[in-house]
Parts: structure tokens; sequence; C-alpha cells
């Protein structure tokens, strides 16, 4: 199978800190060591043959059987080149935690509170790491697979203020 | 008035207030999702609520009578429902409409609350996924009748 310029690139850069990069789903992906996360999308984003300068979506997966147990999935996409790109980023259950996103790109705040909110997984360096869709009072994180799925949450009364 | 005692009629206080009310129903629809389509249906012309004294809703739960919970409730919204039942001056009255406020229906997750019961008082279920307007009208009369036949003076 022979990469595509993105791939080929990211191998050249920063081949030591790739688990492993292929194309599933008609996209090229990479899967990336955590501590290089900031780097590697400031690399996609400025460099001039790629200029992944749209971060669609941040988004992780819960797989209980495997070590590491979670992945973070970041989605960019190259508005001058009309080309996607997937990175995926192991996380450790015990210690998980990535770099945010922010400093590239500001939208990157919501997405990282979503997934705090559903997976648990913390973003170091974000300014408000706050649930986004559910209430402060609530007790874990629903996305997870072992969140029961008929859990009940204690019910949160009115404010009074 | 011609009446065979002459010049008046009797009737019972609490019966005379009870047919006022369920002919005055001023609803509070607390509409959060795709029930609110089949409401807005019962409410138009083709069906037209107002033939039952409901065509009038009122925007605030302290004008309103019967709050309308239409449509699913999730756990971060309930305070809010919760807040403007407590807001509805006595006597109130409250129509579960469609099968996720009766019971969650489909939803069994994180989010939903497993029926709004659970939170405050019911006096008309209406099930159905949204329920069709025949349904809605058929609990509205089950609501009046409900009204007319409570003690009103408590």
């Amino acid at each position: 199978m022979e990469l595509g310029v993105t791939l080929r690139k990211l191998k050249e850069k920063f081949g030591d800190w790739l688990f492993d990069v292929g194309q599933a789903f008609g996209d090229d992906f990479f899967v990336a060591h955590k501590d290089k996360v900031v780097e590697i999308s400031r690399f996609l984003r400025d460099d001039p043959d790629l200029r992944y300068n749209f971060l669609i979506d941040i988004t992780a997966v819960d797989y209980p059987q495997r070590r590491p147990r979670f992945e973070v999935v970041y989605h960019f996409f190259s508005l001058p080149f009309k080309q996607r790109v997937r990175m995926k980023v192991p996380v450790e259950e015990n210690h998980a935690e990535v770099p945010t996103l922010i400093s590239l790109w500001e939208g990157a705040n919501w997405f990282e509170r979503e997934v705090w909110d559903m997976f648990g997984i913390r973003f170091s360096g974000h300014p408000d790491l706050r649930r986004i869709l559910l209430y402060e009072s609530f007790e874990g994180h629903p996305l997870r697979k072992d969140y029961p799925v008929n859990k009940r949450q204690p019910l949160v009364g009115p404010k009074i203020s | 008035m011609n009446t065979p005692a002459g010049g008046f009629f009797t009737s019972r206080l609490d019966k005379m207030i009870g047919w006022a009310r369920k002919y005055s129903i001023f609803q509070y629809p607390f509409v959060t999702a795709c029930c609110g389509m089949e409401y807005m249906a019962t409410a138009c012309s083709h069906y037209d609520i107002d033939r039952f004294g409901a065509g009038l809703p009122r925007f605030s739960p302290r004008q309103a009578d019967v709050l309308f919970v239409v449509g699913t409730i999730s756990h971060k919204l309930a305070p809010a429902l919760k807040m403007i039942y407590d807001q509805m001056c006595e006597p109130k009255w409250v129509v579960a409409f469609g099968v996720c406020t009766c019971t969650g229906g489909f939803y069994d997750n994180y989010a939903t609350v497993m029926g709004i019961d659970t939170i405050i008082p019911v006096d008309v279920y209406i099930p159905g996924c949204p329920p069709r307007p025949e349904t809605v009208l058929d609990g509205l009369m089950k609501l009046q009748k409900k009204i007319q036949n409570q003690p009103q003076m408590t």
C-alpha cells in the first residue's frame, strides 16, 4: 500500500512517535503518542503541503479489553487540499490525560469538555474543564463501557437563589 | 327564568365551579421534543382543542391551570420542570403527553427521567409515541371529567 503525502511526511518527521499508520474507511489514519499531540497537530496545520487547518471533531473510544483502554480520536480536514486525516491517541485508564489543543484551535475547548464529560479523559492545560452536556452532580462518565446501562442518577432539585 | 319553582333554580356550587373550570383550561405547554408536533396538530384548527375550552395556551406558569409536559424530560431539565410546576397557582393539573413523559418510553439511559411522576404528580397520562390528536383529545376529556368530579373548595 502506498502512503499518501500526509503519512509519508509524518513518518519522516515523527517516525519514532507513531505506533501505526494506514488507511481505513477511505481516510488516512495514524496512531500517535500522546506527548506529541500538540506538535503533530501544529505540523499538520502549518506545513505548506498539508495545511490541515480545520479541526472537525475530537472524540474518544473505550476498548475495555485493550491496554491502554481509551483512544482519543481527532479528525482534521484540509480546506485547501480537501483531505481528511484521523489521529488516534491511546490513553491509559489510570492516567487518562492528553494535552489540550486550544492553543491551536479555540474550538477544541468544547470538544474536549465533551470528551471529559462522557469518557472522563482529562485534557492538561484546558482552562475550563467542566462538564458540558451533563450537570455537575452527575456521577460517572456515561459513555464508558463499564457505566451501568440502567444506573439511576440522583435527581437534582431546583436551585434556590 | 321559567322554572317550576318560580323564578329561580338550584345547583350545587361545587358542581358549578367544576363546570366552569373544566371549560376554561389554560394550559402551559412544556414542549421539549417531537410530541410537540402532535400537540400543535391538536391545538390547530383541524382538531380544534378550543372545543374543549383549552384553546388558550399561556406561556407563563403563573397564569396556567394545566401543565402539559410534551416530550422527553432529561435529568438536566428536571429541575426546570419542577420549578415551573411549583410556580403554578392552585388548583393545577398535570398532563403527561407521550410515553417519554409517562415512563421514559424507549429511553433507558443516563440522560432521561423515567417518567415525570418521579418529579411531579400527574393527573392524566396520554400514551403514544407520539399520541395521535384523537388520543390527546380523549385524555383531555378524561381530565375534564376529573376536574368536574373533584371537590372544588378545598
